[in-house]
């Protein structure tokens, strides 16, 4: 236990006399891909913020890789990588290249990666001498984590890395975290799409309000695994819906009934959305 | 892949030497590919030169002199002073608000290597710059280059001593500045008063006595006098407000402008936007 990548306790964080983060507790073990879920405003950023060690906590304690990210050292720095929510800088100022820009990164910490091979990793070869602000949308993004993860962090941050990416872009972006979690990276997620948040982390927190409501697996998040199906499928008056405990004594039954099979036959169980939206006391 | 997550016993930081150099390169590289601020940066003080030199530049003035070598003497102080205080006071802002500066500052690079690369940066574009505006004046409008080592001597520390106060507050000024799309429009009306009652595009002495006073408190008044004394003859002495250079009193406020700057740029600094928290 004492050796979470990052451990939070009644994390509190005012502003203006409202509590953007309102008692937060979470645990994030080693070698974790780890995702924060919520809505505009629940406290996810500040959060990260506050972990990340650009904001100042009101009150809680707070632990990232062995120690207070408020007491930021460079040496700690060097073992986090930070890829920040919205960032304008590859944008709109810079006539660097990716080359150049990773490189002038890597200059900053003690043991980097080559950075030809943090260009490689994120699938920017080709794009190694373009200029920064010559890239699109999701290879800027790319160029992001290649920035985030150059330093070799022991513990990667990616704030809404997706946001704004055509489909076919997202999962390749998947296809990148997923290599770093497979080297052992540990990484802590924010994001909107509950997809991404099931397809790449083993645990989801889901905080609404400044509150974490739940903790747990994406398949078991909300009690997902264990609750009501629904099965549907079309009889001779139309299309039926039954909710069950056991779906699977019902699928028999239709199965004896039509005698084989059954027309248009769906069995499902709520998911991520569904839970996720009553969780935030949203109506789905 | 497996060399991601390898780390070192012993925090070893890359040298400070090598972190500066990357950051003056980053500073040098970005700017020089700038196409539009280049040609800004450079082609204006120049162009200022030569329209003023063109209307007005015939004219006697008291003390044996041509306008036009009043002028270029006070546009060589405004460059130093454009070139540093308005350049940061204004790009700074921008980069803090595309968040260029929060990422830096999620970074083990030493803060020091920011400020560092910019000092080189401004180093470098004033230099050009004087020599832009040195070789324009001494073709076009009578302006003369000392001959005697002393006064090179003056050129040097007031040129030195000028723009790093006018860096530093460029610096602080950030501070004053609440985002980059606002920068301009609090900066640049500063800096075109400062050069108007300074001594820049007027003879000093006819100024009202008022509007001495005011320019008084500010460096670039100090910095047009300090070089005056460089590229004026020391006839034109009588011209100054008390009849001498004063060099004692350019150093002493300019000094004094040195360490308020550094004093509000390092109490003062931000790396994040305020609308970011």
């Amino acid at each position: 236990m004492t050796d979470a990548a990052i451990r939070v306790t009644g994390l509190r964080k005012t502003y203006k006399g409202h509590a953007a983060v309102d008692g937060v507790d979470l645990e994030v073990e080693r070698g974790e891909v780890f995702a924060l879920l919520g809505p505009n405003g629940a406290g996810k950023s500040t959060t990260v913020e506050i972990l990340e060690g650009y904001r100042r906590r009101d009150g809680g304690e707070v632990s990232v890789l062995g120690h207070d990210p408020a007491d930021a050292t460079a040496a700690w720095k060097s073992r986090i990588g930070i890829v920040l929510q919205r960032v304008d800088d590859l944008a709109q100022s810079s006539e660097l290249t990716v080359r150049e820009w990773v490189g002038a990164m890597a200059a900053y910490y003690p043991d980097p990666l080559p950075p030809d091979e943090a260009i490689e990793l994120v699938g920017l070869r080709d794009k190694r001498d373009a200029r920064a602000s010559s890239l699109s949308g999701g290879q800027r993004r790319r160029l992001d984590v290649a920035l985030g993860i150059v330093g070799r962090p022991e513990l990667l941050f990616l704030d809404e890395p997706t946001t704004g990416f055509d489909p076919e872009a997202r999962r390749q972006f998947w296809g990148l975290i997923e290599s770093l979690a497979e080297a052992g990276t540990t990484i802590l997620l924010t994001t909107h799409y509950l997809d991404e948040a099931e397809h790449l982390a083993d645990r989801v927190a889901v905080i609404n309000a400044g509150k974490i409501v739940e903790i747990g697996t994406p398949q078991a998040l909300g009690g997902r695994a264990n609750a009501a199906a629904t099965v549907r499928w079309i009889g001779p008056d139309g299309p039926q819906r039954v909710t069950t405990d056991v779906p699977t004594k019902t699928v028999l039954e239709l199965a004896a009934r039509f005698d084989g099979e059954v027309p248009e036959l769906v069995v499902e169980r709520p998911s991520l959305e569904d839970v996720y939206l009553r969780m935030i006391g949203s109506p789905s | 892949m497996t060399t991601l997550a390898t780390r070192p016993t012993a925090y070893r930081p890359p040298s400070l030497l090598s972190v500066y150099a990357v950051r003056a390169g980053v500073e040098l590289r970005t700017f020089m590919r700038e196409r539009e601020a280049l040609v800004f940066i450079f082609a204006f003080p120049v162009l200022l030169l030569v329209i003023f030199g063109a209307v007005f530049g015939s004219q006697d003035v008291d003390g044996g002199v041509t306008f036009a070598q009043v002028f270029v003497a006070g546009m060589i102080a405004s460059g130093l002073f454009t070139s540093s205080f308005q350049n940061l006071a204004i790009s700074i802002p921008i980069e803090r608000d595309s968040g260029a500066l929060k990422r830096l500052a999620g970074t083990p690079m030493p803060r020091s290597a920011y400020f560092v690369g910019k000092i080189v940066l401004i180093a470098v574009i004033a230099a050009v710059q004087q020599v832009l505006l040195l070789t324009v004046g001494v073709l076009f409008y009578g302006l003369n280059l000392p001959s005697e080592p002393s006064r090179w001597v003056t050129y040097a520390w007031v040129s030195v001593l000028g723009v790093a106060t006018c860096t530093l507050l460029g610096i602080a000024a950030t501070s004053l500045v609440k985002n980059g799309k606002t920068a301009p429009a609090v900066i640049s009306p500063i800096a075109i008063v400062l050069q108007f009652i300074s001594g820049v595009f007027f003879v000093f002495s006819d100024l009202p006595s008022y509007l001495q006073t005011i320019a008084s408190i500010f460096p670039l008044k100090w910095m047009t006098q300090g070089m005056r004394s460089v590229f004026l003859p020391d006839a034109y002495q009588a011209q100054e407000p008390t009849g001498t250079w004063e060099h004692g009193r350019v150093a002493l406020v300019l000094g004094i402008w040195l360490v308020v700057g550094l004093f509000v740029a390092v109490r003062t600094f931000r790396w994040r936007n305020k609308a970011d928290g």
